[in-house]
Formats: C-alpha cells, structure tokens, sequence
C-alpha cells in the first residue's frame, strides 16, 4: 500500500454543515488519523444514521452507507459480523443513537461487535431545527418545550458503561490533538468502541461546552484521564479527586493532601469508570480521555468461529441436507 | 407381520381419510402425528399435514386453551390439503373432544380413552354430563378404550414412574390407529430408538406400548374392520416429509450455495417464523450465519449490512414484524442492495391470533412503505413450494439488486407435504458478480436489460463509494434533490420492478382455457382451490384454476387469461386484497370470496361457492 495522507481521505463531495460548526473539526481530526492507521483505504466503511453527523460519510472518501434514523449500529453490525476484516465506523448523534437508535446502541455495546462508535453530542436536535435531545439538560427552553423541557437526560458515558461497553471515550471536538489520540485508540481497540465527541453547535446551542472550550475555564472544567496516573487537575495542577466514604470528592492539593491521596485511574476497572462517568459539572470537571478499555471476546470472532468449527467437522453436502429425516423412494 | 394385512378380521378399502390426533398439550399428539405421517408415506400414500396446537406454551392440563392437535390426510389419489371433515378423531380426554368433535363426519370412527374422561377432567372441559354415556354421539362410531390402563398393564415390570408410563400412551394410539389403516409401524419404531437413545427403558416402553396398542386393536373386540388405503400413484424420484418452514430455509441455503457466497440471517424470534431462524442457525456448515437480533428492525438492518458486504441476505417476520421492517425495505430499495424479507403471515391485526393463519399482509407487502416504494412480491403456495419461491426470491433479488418479500403463512410454515426432492445441480442459476473494474464506474450505472445497479462490496480498491437514503443522481449516485432527476429515479426504480415480468413464466391454467368460471388464487389457499376445481371439472364444469406466485410484477399472460372466462373467482382468507389488485389492475368484474377465521379455507366451501356462481348468483359477499 502506498503511503496515504489526509487528502486521500477527503471524497469530492462538497461539506454541508453550517459554518463554525464542530462537525468540520471532528472531520478533519479523523481524515488525518486513518491514513495513519495501517489499513487499506477500500477497507474502511463509514455507516451512518440520521442527523447532521450522519452526514459524515459522504465526505470521507472511503465506503459509506448513510442510513436510516437510530439503526446504523444495527447495520454495522451486519456489515461486521460478515466481513470481519473491514474496519467498520458508526457517526452518530445524541439524537440518533440515544433516542430513536437506544436500543442498537446498547445491544451493538454489549454484543461487543468490533466497531468504532463516533457519538457527536451537541446536545441539540439540530437538523430538525432545534428541539431538545435525550441530552439537553433539564429545563432546556427550544421550540419544542418553550417552557422548558421536563425529562432527565442520558450521560452518554454511564450508558454506554451500563450497556457493558468495553472501550468507552470522550473527547472534544476542538481538542485536535486529544480527539486524535482518542480515534486512534478506538480503532486500536479489539471490541466495540464508544466514544463521545462533545461537539458545539453553534446554530441552535452554541457555547454547550464552553467551559470546556474556553481557554480560561477548560484546565478546571475538564479532567483529563490518563491510564495509572491520579485524578489531578486545573490550571497549575493543583487540584484532584479523592475517594471519602465512597462519596468523591474535589481537594486541594497541598496542606497535608498530595496525590498519593488521589484515585489513580485505571482504565481496566469497569467499577471506577461508572464513579468517574458520574462527575461532571456543576461540582466536578468533565472528564475526557479512556474511562475504560477492556478485553472481551468480539461477536463477530465467535460468530465466525462458529460457523468455521461446523465446516471443519459436518459435511456441507446439498445433496445429503435436502435429504435429511424419513425419506422414501417412489419407483 | 406387523404391516401387512395380517389380520383375521375383514377389510375395507378407502381412498381418501382424514384423521385428527386431538389431546392435551403434554400427550404427545404431535409426535404421534408425525409418526403416523411418515408410516402413510412409507406406505405409498400421498399425505398433506396440518398441526394445531394451542398459543400457550404449557396451557393448564385438561383444559379447552390446552387442546393439541394434528391432522392428516392419506390418500390412494393425489392430496391438496390435510382435509376438510374427519373420517377419525383420536380424542385423548374431554377437552379435545369437545374442541374438535363438530369436525368428524356423520358416522365418523372416534376414538377416545375412556379413562380420560373423568369427573375432573369433565369439569375441566365444562361438560355437565359425560359425552360418552349421556347419548350425544350417537351419530358416529365410538370406540372406547381404556388406553391408559392399558399401556399401564404393557410396562408394569419396567419399574417405570406412573407419569412416564402415563406418557406412552399415545404410542399406544399410534398402535391402535396403525393396526386400523394397515400401517407399517417400522418407521415409528426406528424414531423411538433414536428419540430416546439415551434412555434404553424408555425405548422399550414406547415400542412396547406401540405393540400393545396394535395388538389390542388386532384382538380386542373393539374394531369390526381394518382399513386398507392403497398407495397413490406418484411421480417417481425420493420424497421427504417438509414443512413450510423448513423448505424455506433450505430454499435460502441452496440459493447461497448456488451464488456462492454466505447467507446471513438477521431476525428476531415471531411466531410463526421462529423455526426458520431455528433451522439455519443448525446449518452453519453451508456457510451460514444466524443474527438474533434486539428486535425487528435490527433483524433487517443487519441483513442489510451484510448485503452490502456480499453476503446472501434474509430476514424473515410475520406480520408485525413487517411493519416495523418497513422502513429498512425502503432504505434497500433506495440503496438498491438485495435482500429478501420473508413475512410467514398470521391471523392480525395487531398480535392478533399468533398461531393461526391469514393472507391478509398481501397489501402491505405491495404498498405498505412511505413514497414511491416497489418491491417484488413472490408467495408460495404449499410447503414445499416455499422451497422454490424461497430460492426464487434470493435470484430475483440479487439479479435485480432490489428487497423482495416473500409470502407465506402459518398453514403453510407448519403444514407439511411430500416433497419431490430436487437435484442441486439443476436449479436455477442464481449468479453473483461484484463489479471490480473502476474504469468508468458509476454507483448508480445500471445494466441495459435488467435496469440493475452494479454491486460492489467494501474492500475492492478503487471503487469507494457512498450510498444512502438520500435522493440519489441518476448515474453518479451523488446526493440530488434537482426535481427531474428525482422522478428520473422514481420511475427508473418502478420500472426496473416491473421488468422483473420477463423473470415469470407463464402461468399454469388447470382446466378449459376458457370457460364459464376461473378460480384465482395465492399462497396457501392453493389445495383448497385445486381439490374443489377438480371436484367441480369432474362433475362436468366449465371451471379452471390459476395460482398466481409472483404478485409484483404480476404474470404477463393473467390479464388475457382473466378475460377468457365469463366469472372470475378469488378466494382470500382476507377481506379482499388480491381481488382489488386485480380489479384495478386489469378492470376485470373480479369478484372475492373471503374467508377470515384464522383457519385455512375447507375444500367443501370453495365448492360451494364455484357451485352458487356457476348456477348464476353472483357478488354475494362472504362465507360464513
């Protein structure tokens, strides 16, 4: 294969999304990575559903199949469990996959079909114009819910953790350097990949992720996870998470506090991602990086293994399987 | 000699009997039906079968909602359908005699083991006195016999457990009705020995109690007469027993095999259709891969999938399952990636009646999709054809990069049929080509003749390509909401689905070419159909029959032939789908004939009815 680059990957349809939105950075991020990732361009498939990530595909210039609303997941899976050496992308929405697609997000996770899963969260239902999304923050005001929109929303971690995932990521969509570390390492993953892309929508929710955004507030709003090391941040690193009851905590470090007293992140312990998927704004920064990466057989190994172990030991004759049970000659 | 005609008491002959094995869900009657099944074909006969069990997986013992049953006919002539009246019912206890005693002929031999008759079991049945002594059925021949102390006395030094033995009893009916139509007991005896291998004790009870009952039949004075059904003249070559069901899914395998690639499953457990998904997830060895999907439309989507990786893509449903899919059909037919949806029809709206059948998805299946949506339509009209139309529909599929749905139904998918087992080598060529060449692709450059986009699979360099639901441009498949070209695609699509036409043979008219009635039929009302015309031709009418299989297109020559007779007839088990098709297709005083009950049209009706046409009383409305 002849080196590729980041144009090879760019198809010649012209990008749709409204100017300034993160859908542009995300893209870029990931038409830089794939050449990067050892695999011939004809095997990659990009498979999308409804919304205005889903459009992704057409702009990747590789196989892509933009699909219906919620069930790409669903036909990635297909695609996957038959042709297990594609490397097989899902883009996604919080709409998309967490509302009218929840129930194949949740089964693709837990089947553990070797996909990478791109969930763009902008919180918003943006090509329908603004209504609110299964991740709009309670009391969200949209054309929808004038007053305020009245449901609980999904923490797209916790759920994909619930639904057994076994490599579960956030990253940001102005975040290059972060997004890219993080793509890589959801292709690197053997296992369905969940990653969560906090991504603006500067149209209908714009400033969503300011905090995390914002070089002012980012080094105290985010807390960047990093496999063996301690939960610190802030701008001079001086703060950190600490474990007190079973109830976490932010502490200064200093005065007694150092970051021995601090949990260490460990990216192969499902029970300290589920309590780290849990902090977030207002009382703790947003966590970003790998919450977890665990080893667990893929469905399309054993789906395959199967169905290689029958042929190695029954015999594929049409003829005798027509055959099968009471039969009798009529002369 | 077990299966000859060694027996001292006189014999009469028949051609054609009707006998229903009826008891509690847990008594076998199943196995006994089959068993007696494979002993009437061994024997030469022609056999159709229909099984009818209850929706409840363990309905309370002795009740009317437990009542299991199944139904065969034998015949020395050629059979159509498992039969209208029964010449025989085997009723093991009140419940099933109650349920199905309104079907046994006037004079009709029954059955029953008179100790399953008791107080309890009376009570459980709400039978206020006992039928078998208040005088109620004095209109047919009632054999009592005490079936359960019988097989009882048979094992009694096996040391087996009273439920065990309890539970041979109905290879002691199978004895008994054996010993009465001349029955070769071999067949029965070889699956006992498989069945229960592992259990040695339990082997020698069954072909034990199987004994005692062909014995006790032979010596008691309980029959007067045996009867003697001669072998039916059949086409030569070898036959298997199949279901609907099961010819469906072999249908699926050879089809893959013959285009060489994989087939992939994508369903989610329905009743009827579960036991598709059963039979292939067992048949991995042909390259099959089975997806238990979270639900409907994941069923589908991961067919689609696999489709647009290569593989021989199916999903199959009922009726509900459909309507969830509905929206995926559509995505297929945009994308133009082929796969086959197999609706095995029953009895709705809504859940409906799960286990019982109906046609009446036939519309859906043509229309039931948002925007201009055509899909090949096939239905298959036994159970072995599901064999022929399963395979059909993956050719035309894949030859027309296009969903098709197949139809069946619950009769079919249970009934079951001799089938003449075909030679691989001869069935239709179903090819597979995937375009490789880039020089002067197009996703969407379609072949002169059949209209076809070209498939290409992920993983051949060069030819990376987007698809979607997405409006596409005539030939560079790109994404196009320009007003022309949108109708350009709309009627490209219509019109490749309707150069399938040139796929379908002429259809098959059985009787005058032209005449004073024509009976149209689809899918399963196809025995019911075919033995009323030929009762009817027989008696010296004018009447034809034609069963139509592929339903979109519709066949070339049915327009012509329709007009050929002075009445057109359809009978639906449905208010009326296939005659409004036709009406408005070829504006033909098309006139229905509907039958909606959830069980399958009686020869005897449809007769009837052909009859009251004939004699000049048109447009009256239904059956019942």
């Amino acid at each position: 294969m002849s080196a590729l680059g980041k144009k090879d990957f760019v198809s010649d349809q012209d990008v749709r999304w409204c100017p300034g939105c993160g859908d542009y950075a995300i893209l870029s991020q990931v038409q830089k990575v794939l050449p990067e990732l050892g695999v011939a361009r004809e095997n990659f498939v990009f498979v999308s559903g409804i919304g205005c990530s889903s459009r992704f595909p057409y702009y990747v210039n590789t196989y892509g199949f933009h699909s219906i609303h919620g069930r790409a997941p669903a036909i990635a899976t297909g695609l996957k469990a038959s042709r297990p050496e594609l490397s097989v992308w899902v883009i996604t929405g919080d709409g998309d996959a967490l509302s009218i697609g929840g129930n194949h997000l949740i089964h693709t996770l837990r089947r553990n079909v070797d996909l990478n899963i791109l969930l763009f969260n902008n919180k918003i239902y943006g090509l329908t114009k603004g209504q609110y999304s299964p991740t709009s923050e309670v009391g969200k005001v949209t054309k929808s819910t004038p007053v305020g929109s009245v449901d609980h929303p999904f923490d797209p971690i916790a759920l994909a953790l619930g639904a057994e995932a076994s490599f579960v990521a956030r990253s940001v969509d102005v975040e290059t350097k972060h997004l890219q570390e993080i793509v890589r390492r959801a292709h690197e993953h053997k296992g369905a990949s969940f990653v969560e892309i906090l991504q603006n929508c500067n149209v209908f929710n714009d400033g969503a992720f300011n905090d995390v955004t914002d070089k002012a507030t980012k080094a105290d709003a985010t807390l960047v996870l990093e496999h063996g090391k301690p939960l610190v941040f802030g701008k001079n690193r001086d703060k950190g998470i600490r474990l007190r009851n079973f109830q976490p905590e932010v502490v200064q470090l200093g005065n007694g506090v150092s970051e021995t007293d601090l949990l260490v992140h460990d990216e192969h312990n499902p029970a300290l991602a589920y309590l780290i998927a849990r902090l977030g704004p207002p009382r703790f920064p947003a966590p970003i990086g790998v919450f977890t990466a665990v080893d667990r057989p893929c469905y399309e190994d054993v789906l395959n293994q199967q169905v290689a172990a029958a042929k190695s030991k029954a015999s594929a004759d049409l003829a005798t399987l027509l055959k099968r049970g009471d039969v009798w000659t009529v002369t | 000699m077990r299966n000859g005609v060694a027996t001292s008491k006189p014999v009469e002959s028949r051609d054609t009997v009707v006998i229903r094995f009826a008891g509690d869900s847990g008594d076998g009657m199943q196995v006994t039906g089959t068993q007696f099944t494979t002993e009437s074909a061994i024997a030469g006969n022609d056999i159709a079968t229909l099984p009818d069990f209850p929706a409840e997986i363990r309905a309370p013992a002795g009740t009317l909602a437990g009542v299991s049953a199944f139904q065969l006919t034998f015949s020395s002539s050629e059979v159509f359908t498992p039969g209208d009246d029964l010449d025989v019912l085997v009723a093991m206890n009140p419940a099933a005699l109650k349920v199905n005693i309104g079907d046994l002929k006037p004079g009709g031999i029954l059955v029953v083991d008179r100790e399953g008759f008791n107080e309890q079991n009376l009570k459980k049945a709400d039978y206020a006195t006992n039928p078998l002594e208040d005088g109620s059925l004095t209109r047919h021949q009632v054999f009592q016999a005490d079936v359960t102390k019988l097989t009882t006395a048979a094992l009694k030094d096996l040391g087996l457990s009273a439920r065990s033995v309890f539970r041979c009893r109905n290879f002691f009916c199978l004895g008994m009705t054996s010993w009465l139509y001349h029955r070769p007991m071999e067949p029965a005896e070889a699956w006992i020995r498989d069945r229960f291998k592992k259990t040695p004790d339990l082997v020698e009870a069954n072909v034990r109690a199987l004994r005692a009952g062909y014995n006790f039949a032979e010596n008691a004075e309980l029959f007067a007469v045996s009867y003697e059904v001669r072998p039916a003249k059949i086409a030569p070559g070898t036959y298997r027993n199949i279901t609907g069901n099961t010819a469906t899914a072999l249908g699926f395998v050879c089809a893959a095999r013959r285009a060489g690639r994989p087939l992939f499953l994508g369903s989610y457990p329905i009743t009827p259709a579960s036991d598709v998904l059963h039979e292939l997830s067992g048949l991995k060895q042909f390259d099959v891969f089975t997806f238990q999907a979270e639900d409907e439309i994941a069923g589908i989507g991961a067919a689609l999938g696999a489709a647009f990786g290569g593989s021989i893509a199916i999903t199959t449903t009922s009726g509900p399952g459909l309507n969830l899919k509905a929206e995926t059909v559509g995505l297929a037919l945009a994308v133009e990636l082929p796969i086959v949806i197999t609706d095995i029809q029953r009895a709705g709206p809504s859940t409906g009646m799960p286990t019982k059948t109906e046609q009446a998805d036939l519309l859906m299946a043509m229309y039931g999709r948002h925007g201009e949506s055509p899909v090949p339509v096939l239905a298959a009209a036994t159970p072995a054809d599901c064999f022929t139309m399963a395979y059909e529909a993956v050719r035309i599929a894949v030859r027309y990069m296009t969903p098709v749905i197949l139809l069946t139904d619950g009769y079919l998918a249970n009934g079951a049929e001799p089938w003449l087992i075909p030679d691989v080598a001869k069935l239709p060529d179903v090819s597979v080509v995937f375009r490789t060449d880039p020089n002067g692709f197009f996703p969407y450059l379609r072949d002169e003749k059949t209209l076809s986009r070209p498939w290409v699979i992920p993983g051949t360099p060069g030819l990376e390509h987007r698809i979607g639901g997405l409006e596409k441009e005539y030939l560079t498949g790109n994404v196009s909401y320009a007003p022309t070209n949108h109708e350009q695609m709309i009627r490209v699509r219509a019109r490749k689905i309707a150069g399938i036409i040139r796929e379908i043979p002429p259809l098959e008219i059985f009787g005058p070419p032209e005449g004073d009635l024509l009976v149209v039929g689809w899918g399963s009302t196809y025995g019911a159909i075919t033995q009323a015309v030929r009762q009817l031709q027989a008696a010296g009418h004018a009447v034809a029959q034609i069963h139509i299989r592929h339903l979109n297109p519709l066949p070339a020559d049915l327009g012509g032939i329709l007009r050929r007779y002075k009445k057109v007839l359809v009978p639906e088990m449905n208010l009326g789908q296939l005659v409004r098709m036709l009406r408005a297709e070829y504006l033909v005083d098309a006139i229905g004939f509907n039958k909606i009950q959830g069980r399958p049209f009686k020869v005897s009706e449809i007769a009837a009815r052909c009859l009251k046409l004939l004699n000049g009383r048109m447009h009256e409305e239904s059956a019942a």
